[in-house]
């Protein structure tokens, strides 16, 4: 981890990388143009008709087998996309597709199927798991949901906590109060399994966890994935473990998309300024190398109203009256076709002073964006 | 400021709304036509055809309704049914006299609950601390009522000291022996609400000594009068709001004890209407009642701010 | 790069050793123990328990005929020989009929409370978990009988339908619906944002196995802690709407009705008199002591 960004300017990732999924793989989930307003509650006499706008276009696709990251700061619409995608919430709008299956609709995929397909891994807390459930009864709830027998459930329960590393003799009759945090976290997991899932949502899954503990859930996670043949989206604001973790990366600000593209692409040849600079201030493994300023300047705006045209444009270093005026759509730039940013420097002829001419070399304009 | 007002306000119009929904029902769940609970047993043929018609009962329930909502604001409150006469010339008198009782019996739970907090709050020795917890929970406990008659049993049976029930002969002043009757219900009244604010009191006490700059004070070497100004300070908030909401109770609550002591009240009132069947009667002193008790919510409510900043934010 | 992060694959240890014998308990095993051994509430289970103990076997233990009434012993004060806690105005024995009285106050305490917390957590988790319209429309509802005074609104719903024991149910039932649905929807729309209950509907688990399964075992210990304070107030109301004429009819015995009839002779027989309020009394500081330790014991951390 030691000066990469200077490095990889110097040497792009070799191609050899498995970070170019999306091309080669049948999408197993499709996302277009996702959007979630919540309307605010309070304002008088019920008339105040303020929403915020969580989730405003969200677009992208998981390829089988793969893990795509989202980061982002808290409140950029992360975890609301994960709700989103399981249903938890309705969207206002948008498309899931779910192995070239519409959900919802009227002959689209019902909630029972998906929720069989997709399982959804909450942050470890008290919150996360029932008080009153032992861990069996937790994990085998989902299952008795579904219509199957209390006996089957519970071998079923036994077989996916000892799957996570959780001997059922020890744990399936324990509270989660008598539970540390790791292994609350790794029931959580079993829960998300039992209904054997093809594809796993991690929300902030380790975000809570003490490093050394993290690190074995991780590995347990990268286990369990290779095993079952199990596709992640794993959303995480700790920048650190979504690299150790993902395939491709997608980079959410104010509930929109700003950046994806292959890991090593995005953290070594970052294209948005607000990749950028989160890239720049993230903790680095090395104490002496860490930054103490925060991410990005400034706090982040209203989602309520947030700014016209590209949503960053109130924090970055770089923005022009084009900024405010048109948003920037998503296009890939750069050598890598999959490595795509919203960000008028980047788009030739998008009218910023730092955006490369039409037609210019490729390899300039990923470096052209100021530093 | 007038924001808060008026969302408190546009709070409280449903909930009027809907108490007097509520009070228009009641002669409706009387048992059988409605016509049979408000006719007195023996009335005459044109007494009936006469209440008929005051009461439009031929019409629909929700016509019925308005109606009664439109005279109720308009001040008529019906007609009683015994007395025959309007249900407010019954009620203003008895709204007075439990009046005057519920602001005796505030006042005496007033200094009786702060100064048996204050008590409290500044001994806070463990005995004193179990003293009060046991009287607490006997206070909630205790049928009122039944006190009522005990004091009587004792101050006005076995010590003859104090009148038992009824109220002063009326006289051209408010003197000494208004008050003599009035002494042992509003006594009676006063004992909840006296444990409520006690309980109260002593717990911010204990809370504002703990505080920081409580101890700061006195790490300064200020007089303790300094400090009992902050303790009253930071107590009368909460008292208020209990004295608002007590008072309340008290005038709506008041039936059972002024029936024992056959206090002329609005509790007495009802009591007869009940004891007659009288509902017009019944229903426009629940009416009224309840309309007082949301009122008196609401100013309290209002008050609260002014009182502590930390609510201002609301 | 980011794949050489030195994350160690540490073996997993159980925290709690699996060595020692662990006896296996769950969350109401537990605040039964607690409760147990707490002396003021087993006081108080013992004379709740002797005292619906005496209203049921009332015709086996009371020494007296309840209703025969003798002019001769009428108002015979507490000690004497024969009437332990002396006679009525009628010249009934006390004893008798304050145990007989047992039967009806407590079950006039008891039942409306039972089928208040009935109506009120239905409707207070229903309101909390679906939220929106439903709540409102709930709430506002529990709003308006909020805004009465408990007393006036028992009366006046009792004064409405008429005297009689029912009428007092249901006038007491509805007093109290009000409160335990606030409660149960305060506590319900706390369990309902939690991601456990999240992590459930995800499965694809209905809306009432949902309730049943995860909000229930939840909301239930909180509404009936409260459902428990209120017991001694129920008592105490249905006591006084006694004491108006709004339950029984006079021959029967009820504590309220007693004082009522009582009352007259207050000047004669003082100590008498308010004899049926001490009953009502003890009935009600055990029911609030004994809800105070249920409250406790049922205060498990989990």
């Amino acid at each position: 981890m030691k000066g990469e960004i200077a490095i990889q300017r110097e040497h792009p990732t070799p191609a050899s990388e498995p970070v170019d999924t999306l091309s080669a793989t049948r999408p197993f989930l499709r996302v277009q143009g996702l959007k979630k307003y919540f309307r605010l509650r309070g304002g008088s006499f019920g008339l105040a008709g303020a929403y915020v706008q969580a989730v405003d276009g969200v677009s992208f696709v998981v390829a089988t087998g793969e893990t795509l990251g989202v980061v982002g700061e808290s409140g950029c619409g992360k975890s609301t996309t994960a709700r989103l995608l399981m249903r938890l919430i309705e969207p206002d709008e948008g498309q899931i597709t779910l192995q070239d299956r519409n959900v919802g609709g009227h002959n689209g995929m019902s909630l029972r199927t998906l929720r069989r397909q997709v399982q959804l891994v909450f942050q470890d807390s008290y919150a996360s798991l029932n008080p009153r459930h032992t861990m069996a009864e937790e994990v085998g709830f989902g299952l008795i949901a579904q219509g199957i027998k209390r006996a089957e459930a519970r071998r079923r329960a036994n077989e996916v906590l000892e799957l996570v590393g959780l001997e059922p003799a020890i744990f399936a009759d324990r509270y989660p109060h008598e539970l540390s945090g790791g292994q609350r976290q790794r029931v959580n997991v079993a829960r998300a399994l039992a209904l054997s899932p093809q594809l796993l949502l991690l929300d902030e899954a380790v975000s809570s966890l003490d490093k050394s503990v993290e690190a074995q859930v991780l590995n347990l996670l990268i286990e369990i994935k290779n095993r079952l043949n199990l596709t992640y989206v794993f959303i995480s604001h700790d920048l650190n473990v979504v690299r150790f973790i993902s395939d491709r990366v997608l980079v959410m600000y104010l509930g929109k998309v700003v950046e994806t593209g292959p890991v090593e692409k995005v953290y070594t040849a970052p294209g948005h300024p607000y990749t950028r600079a989160l890239i720049a201030s993230r903790l680095s493994m090395d104490p002496s190398r860490r930054v103490e300023a925060a991410p990005v300047a400034g706090d982040l705006p209203s989602p309520i109203n947030p700014p016209s045209g590209c949503r960053f444009r109130t924090r970055c270093p770089f923005a022009e009256s084009v900024c405010s005026l048109r948003e920037p759509p998503l296009e890939a730039f750069g050598d890598d076709p999959a490595h795509s940013a919203a960000c008028h420097a980047l788009i030739p002829g998008s009218g910023h002073s730092r955006a490369p001419a039409p037609g210019g070399e490729p390899s300039t304009r990923a470096n052209g964006a100021p530093k | 400021m007038l924001w808060y007002v008026l969302r408190r306000l546009v709070y409280i119009l449903p909930i009027l709304f809907g108490v007097s929904l509520v009070c228009f029902s009641l002669l409706h769940l009387a048992p059988g036509d409605p016509m049979t609970a408000v006719m007195p047993e023996f009335g005459s043929e044109e007494l009936i055809e006469q209440i008929k018609r005051s009461y439009g009962f031929d019409q629909p329930l929700p016509v019925q309704y308005f109606r009664w909502l439109l005279a109720v604001l308009s001040g008529d409150l019906g007609t009683s049914i015994v007395q025959d006469r309007p249900v407010w010339n019954e009620l203003a008198p008895a709204l007075v006299n439990t009046f005057q009782l519920a602001v005796f019996g505030v006042a005496i739970s007033l200094v009786a609950g702060i100064g048996l907090g204050l008590l409290a709050g500044y001994t806070r020795r463990l005995v004193a601390d179990r003293a009060i917890t046991t009287t607490a929970i006997v206070g909630v406990s205790v049928p009122h009522y039944w006190v009522g008659l005990v004091l009587i049993a004792i101050f006005a049976v076995s010590l003859g000291w104090l009148p038992a029930m009824g109220k002063a002969p009326p006289s051209d002043a408010f003197g000494f022996d208004d008050v003599r009757y009035m002494i042992l219900p509003a006594i009676t009244l006063a004992l909840i609400p006296t444990g409520i604010i006690a309980r109260s009191v002593r717990a911010t006490v204990i809370d504002v000594r703990k505080h920081e700059f409580v101890q700061t004070l006195h790490a300064n070497g200020l007089p303790q009068r300094r400090i009992f100004l902050h303790v009253v300070k930071n107590a009368s908030p909460t008292v208020l709001a209990i004295i608002g909401i007590q008072l309340g109770h008290l005038v709506g609550g008041s039936i059972l004890v002024e029936t024992v002591f056959a206090w002329p009240g609005t509790g007495y009132l009802l009591n007869n209407a009940i004891a007659t069947r009288d509902l017009p009667l019944l229903q426009g002193t629940i009416l009224v009642l309840a309309t007082f008790f949301v009122l008196l919510n609401f100013l309290v409510d209002l008050a609260q701010p002014f009182l502590d900043p930390r609510m201002k934010r609301h | 790069m980011a794949r050489r992060t030195t994350y160690v694959d540490e073996t997993l240890t159980p925290q709690i050793a699996g060595g020692r014998t662990r006896i296996q308990r769950t969350y109401w095993q537990a605040a039964r123990r607690r409760l147990v051994r707490d002396p003021v509430s087993m006081g108080c289970i013992s004379i709740l328990s002797l005292m619906v103990a005496a209203a049921i076997f009332a015709p086996w233990i009371t020494p007296h005929d309840p209703y025969v009434t003798s002019i001769v012993n009428r108002l015979k004060p507490v000690g004497t020989p024969g009437y332990l806690l002396g006679t009525d105005e009628l010249g009934r024995d006390m004893l008798t009929r304050l145990i007989y009285g047992g039967r009806i106050s407590l079950l006039m305490g008891l039942l409306p409370i039972a089928v208040a917390t009935l109506f009120g957590s239905v409707l207070g988790v229903v309101a909390g978990y679906f939220g929106g319209k439903t709540n409102m429309i709930i709430m506002r509802v529990a709003d308006v009988f909020f805004a009465f005074p408990s007393v006036l609104l028992a009366v006046g719903l009792a004064g409405a339908l008429g005297a009689g024991v029912v009428n007092v149910l249901i006038s007491l039932s509805l007093v109290f619906i009000p409160p335990i649905t606030r409660v149960a929807e305060a506590a319900t729309t706390q369990i309902r944002t939690q991601d456990f209950v999240e992590a459930a509907r995800a499965t694809g688990a209905s809306a009432p196995r949902i309730i049943i399964g995860h909000v229930m075992t939840n909301v239930s210990s909180p509404i009936l802690t409260y459902a428990s304070s209120l017991i001694g107030l129920s008592i105490v109301l249905a006591s006084g709407l006694s004491f108006l004429g709004l339950g029984m009819s006079p021959p029967l015995a009820d504590w309220g009705l007693m004082l009522n009839t009582l009352r007259q002779s207050i000047y004669l027989a003082p100590v008498n008199a308010v004899l049926p309020g001490v009953m009502i009394l003890i009935a009600s500081v055990c029911f609030n002591l004994l809800s105070d330790g249920l409250r406790t014991a049922m205060d498990v951390k989990p």
